[in-house]
């Protein structure tokens, strides 16, 4: 089967491409990229006015399961990435869960074949029980299909098995991501520590709590040469200290969400839990060094974070609902809306940090149009405007606080392996 | 002017907060009165949602309702509901389908009463929010200082204590800067949360050096957790330095006023002689409680007849 996308604006990061071209892919791969491509194919697709790019990937997700069925699944949640752009999503143990065995990463595997529509890589975690005293077995997580080792949101205190974790894992091969919260300085703490959080009473967590493990973290990725990923990076001290590192050449890369991106504490209404993230907003400075921060390489990725959680355990009070918010389907119509639209970071640095960079990063397939590659494909309109409503949404949760907000720029077309999972607008896998 | 709810000071302008000290005078004169009862709420159920102990705010709140004739009814819930499954909004709506006008809730999560207010038709008045705001208490406070000193524009209010965890601090931040007040805050820096000065306070850690420029001093409660949590070495060391002692009362003008929002850890935050000192205005605060709660009663019920009748 040979498909031709005809005329749509190309860019493809890894190969510096950002002009009109064609794509012709063939089976599930990419065959090739060029001016009037005339050879013949089964279906051509005008792609005019719109962006063609590599298929995203989510460097970080969780899909429910298992346990969490009511608020996602592997189905649900790979239907809601398709509708997003996405042609692979990494996906982590669930809520307070851990992907501490073989076992987990073969439970992701099975049920991503039997009905997840993108690419599902499994994200095992550091230590057993993600309790930061022992670890897991590295190797054999790898072996089994475990493309990063992540112990969620609880970071590991102990400054020993840390050093360890990472000594151990760059023997192995697999990179090490770290969320970056010293647990006693952010105390019981459900939002930025500032000006905000003292207005609304509510209990806060000071940058300081994120800065200080990300400098810790550093030094341990310095002192052992393993390959550090930092998550979800949301001060602008930590970008400086990752900037500061890069020039060193720390084997570290790091990412942002969306929403750390875009959104402030300033925001954070503290009757709707939809606003409580981990790491918490930060305020706009911090803001605007991340942007900073991904336009010069400071910052690799955006990941999404992405975090279903039911209503009813939402709608309750701020500081006893789960943090998380859903975002595979919105996180490219926010950052084109509210970042590219802005003239604040360019398309193809977006591109970039969601597909060339995340594959790189974890050493996966796809990220690039180039000829070989996976036909993972993603076809982006960028004048398609609406209001966005989670409730006619693919993933089964509707946490997310951009309910009712106008966005433009939504995917309309995806491609994983030379098929078509999401055409005009509907996912078809 | 209407209001629906009352969940922070922060939301009412200079205006807003006069009208309400004006209707709390108003209401007050019946305190002298041999039969302590206006028929304004009859008819109308009001319920006492208490998450969170309290008897002082939970009794001023059912005597205002009962003198103004509403149907009181008073619900403790303990905070552990939540883990039989309840959740504060289910609660909310089981109240209102039992038919209640008003919701007076008391809650230990910032945030409770905004989240109830946008649940429920009733109306609701927050009691106390975490460390969130304490509407009343402000509003008391307030009253209680207009009522000694005529106005509150001009004066050098002094709040001394554990601001960090303080909802009455909050909310008489908002409204006494509203009616044009200094504000200084006086306690350790481990009790202090951060971005104070940009709500136009000034914040200080030495309270003998401000007491002789006090007009008022509010004295907060102290609680014994702090001193677990690292906040405080001791609370011996706390009243040395930001106890309310008989050395300090010496510091204090002679019109200058002493409140204390309640209950009183005496011996440690303020000494008896404080309390009984003729400057103190503790007592009164409780009183004028009551009269300010009859008068956000009436309010918030007046202002859902002006919207019914828009």
């Amino acid at each position: 089967m040979r498909r031709l996308l005809k005329a749509g604006r190309v860019i493809d990061p890894a190969g510096g491409v950002d002009a009109v071209l064609d794509v012709m892919v063939t089976g599930g791969v990419v065959a090739e990229v060029g001016q009037d491509l005339s050879c013949e194919a089964e279906e051509v697709v005008d792609c005019a006015g719109k962006i063609v790019a590599p298929g995203l990937i989510d460097l970080r997700a969780q899909l429910g399961e298992p346990g969490r069925e009511l608020a996602e699944t592997f189905v649900s949640g790979s239907r809601a990435a398709a509708a997003g752009g996405f042609t692979a999503v990494c996906v982590r143990a669930p809520y307070e869960q851990a992907g501490d065995s073989a076992g987990w990463v073969s439970f992701v595997r099975e049920r991503a074949r039997q009905g997840a529509v993108v690419r599902i890589h499994p994200i095992g975690s550091v230590t057993k029980g993600c309790a930061g005293n022992e670890l897991v077995e590295m190797d054999e997580l790898r072996a089994a299909g475990a493309v990063a080792l992540y112990d969620g949101d609880r970071t590991i205190s102990r400054t020993g098995v840390m050093r360890r974790a990472l000594e151990y894992a760059r023997m192995v091969g697999v990179p090490v991501m770290v969320h970056c919260e010293d647990a006693d300085l952010a105390g019981p703490g459900v939002m930025h520590e500032g000006f905000h959080s003292t207005v609304h009473g509510l209990p806060g967590i000071p940058a300081a709590a994120e800065e200080i493990v990300v400098a810790r973290d550093l030094a341990l990725a310095e002192l052992t040469g393993a390959r550090l990923h930092i998550a979800h990076v949301t001060t602008a001290k930590s970008v400086a200290l990752i900037r500061a590192a890069k020039t060193r050449a720390v084997a570290v890369t790091c990412d942002v969400t969306p929403h750390h991106l875009v959104f402030t504490d300033a925001d954070v209404d503290p009757a709707d839990a939809n606003w409580k993230v981990r790491p918490p907003l930060r305020p706009r400075a911090d803001a605007e060094a991340l942007v900073e921060g991904l336009r010069d390489g400071t910052i690799d990725a955006v990941a999404t974070d992405h975090g279903p959680h039911l209503r009813e355990d939402k709608q309750v009070e701020f500081d006893r609902a789960p943090a998380g918010m859903i975002g595979l389907e919105t996180a490219v119509p926010l950052l084109l809306t509210r970042l590219v639209a802005a003239g604040r970071l360019s398309l193809p640095q977006v591109i970039a940090a969601m597909s060339w960079h995340p594959a790189r990063i974890l050493g996966l397939p796809g990220g690039t149009l180039a000829p070989g590659a996976p036909a993972d494909i993603v076809v982006i309109d960028p004048d398609v405007e609406r209001v966005y409503d989670p409730i006619r949404g693919y993933s089964h949760s509707r946490n997310t606080p951009l309910a009712g907000q106008r966005l433009a720029g939504w995917p309309v077309a995806t491609m994983v392996n030379g098929r078509w999972v999401f055409r005009d607008g509907r996912v078809v896998a | 002017m209407g209001f629906k709810h009352l969940i922070r000071i922060r939301d009412l302008s200079a205006a807003d907060i006069e009208r309400i000290l004006t209707t709390a005078a108003a209401c007050k004169d019946i305190f002298g009165r041999e039969v302590k009862k206006m028929p304004t709420l009859r008819g109308r159920v009001m319920v006492n949602l208490f998450c969170e102990p309290s008897t002082r705010t939970r009794t001023s709140f059912e005597l205002a309702g009962k003198w103004m004739s509403a149907d009181v009814v008073n619900i403790a819930v303990p905070s552990s509901s939540v883990v039989k499954g309840e959740s504060l909004v289910d609660t909310a709506k089981t109240l209102e389908a039992l038919g209640a006008d008003i919701v007076v809730i008391r809650h230990p999560s910032a945030g409770a009463p905004a989240l109830l207010a946008r649940a429920v038709r009733a109306a609701v008045i927050n009691a106390g929010d975490g460390m969130h705001e304490h509407p009343t208490q402000a509003l008391l406070d307030m009253f209680t200082i207009q009522e000694a000193k005529g106005t509150i524009d001009g004066l050098h209010v002094v709040i001394v204590g554990d601001i960090l965890h303080s909802r009455v601090a909050r909310s008489n931040i908002w409204g006494l800067r509203a009616l044009g007040a200094r504000i200084t805050v006086v306690g350790p820096p481990t009790l202090m949360p951060p971005g104070l000065e940009q709500l136009g306070v000034q914040v200080r850690h030495d309270l003998d050096a401000v007491l002789p420029e006090a007009d008022v001093v509010n004295v907060l409660r102290i609680q014994r957790e702090r001193q677990h949590a690292a906040l405080i070495p001791s609370l011996r060391e706390y009243t040395r330095l930001f106890g309310l002692t008989r050395e300090r009362l010496a510091r204090l003008r002679p019109d200058a006023l002493i409140l204390h929002p309640g209950p009183a850890n005496l011996g440690v935050e303020i000494v008896q002689d404080a309390v009984d000192d003729p400057r103190a205005r503790i007592h009164d605060q409780v009183t004028n409680g009551v009269a300010v709660r009859m008068a956000v009663l009436y309010l918030v019920t007046g202002g859902r007849h002006d919207a019914a009748a828009a």
